[in-house]
């Protein structure tokens, strides 16, 4: 009774942040909201006892990763959405289709689903169980993650640094560019005028 | 005892609201948001079908956990080349609309 009541209430917070990130119009409400659906989502870990997945949740995605949405947010000045024609049509087909199919798969899991019941905290999560998965029976795949991060800084420098600046240093190597950060502040401050 | 069928359904809903927001949302920032959300909903079940293999009885339930794992660590590749495309965009189109992106040249 006490775990469906924890199940219940977590589970509320985190479809009130749900729904919250659908209903704003500006990002910056979307991203903190979808902070709240993170954070009730580790206590959704906890409540099932996987607590290294919801030590990584907060630590991983509401920490890091958000802060790569918030500052990127605040980086492009971004303000709020635009509706266009397109977005309309979207909202009056989307949403009775979506709400049909989350219905259906309600129905099907209640109805139908043959799985069994869990108590509160029953999942194995032991350092020691874990450590040995992660290090000995998965290590490959933990050590081509590693790669995969690597590649991805590298991608994201590449992709975010601009092409004129990256052409400026290798034909003079040595000097700073003082150019970027001028144009950046240019660019934003223009676009904040737009709006 | 929580049946496991409504963790599933909490992430079969979270999953549903991550659609939703891919559907209806203009903000490339948003939108990318919604996938996040996507994931989440699918990180719950695992732990979720995780769960159902130890009341099963399976010594291995531990492995979904490692798998959200991996779920996590893609989602934090994909977050940081994803973000870095998004910078990209708005430098040459100064517009975060998808409805005005309708080029995939930088």
């Amino acid at each position: 009774m006490f775990h469906l009541i924890l199940f219940l209430f977590f589970g509320a917070i985190c479809m009130a942040g749900a729904i919250n990130l659908l209903v704003q119009s500006h990002p910056i409400n979307s991203a903190l909201s979808l902070i709240v659906v993170m954070a009730a989502l580790a206590a959704e870990y906890l409540l099932l006892g996987a607590e290294f997945v919801a030590a990584v949740q907060v630590i991983v995605y509401a920490g890091a990763i958000m802060v790569l949405f918030v500052i990127t947010i605040m980086l492009l000045n971004a303000g709020a959405e635009e509706h266009t024609r397109g977005s309309r049509v979207a909202i009056l087909i989307g949403v009775p289709g979506v709400l049909i199919a989350a219905v259906l798969v309600t129905w099907t899991l209640v109805a139908r689903g043959q799985t069994g019941s869990v108590a509160i905290g029953a999942l194995p999560g032991s350092p020691q169980d874990i450590a040995r998965l992660l290090f000995h029976d998965f290590l490959l795949p933990f050590e081509v993650t590693s790669v995969l991060i690597l590649i991805a800084i590298m991608g994201a420098v590449v992709l975010a640094s601009r092409p004129e600046a990256v052409a400026h240093r290798a034909a003079k190597p040595g000097q700073p560019d003082h150019k970027e950060m001028p144009q950046l502040v240019g660019s934003g401050s223009r676009s904040g005028k737009e709006r | 005892m929580v049946p496991i069928a409504y963790y599933l359904v909490l992430s079969g809903l979270l999953f549903t609201c991550g659609v939703l927001g891919f559907l209806i949302k203009r903000n490339i920032i948003t939108i990318f948001m919604s996938i996040e959300l996507m994931l989440n909903g699918v990180n719950l079940s695992f732990v979720a079908f995780a769960a159902q293999w130890h009341v099963l009885g399976n010594e291995h339930a531990l492995s979904g956990q490692i798998f959200v794992f991996f779920v996590m660590v893609v989602a934090a590749a994909e977050a940081t080349v994803g973000l870095a495309i998004i910078i990209a965009v708005y430098r040459t189109r100064e517009t975060l609309n998808v409805d005005r992106v309708n080029l995939l040249k930088l």
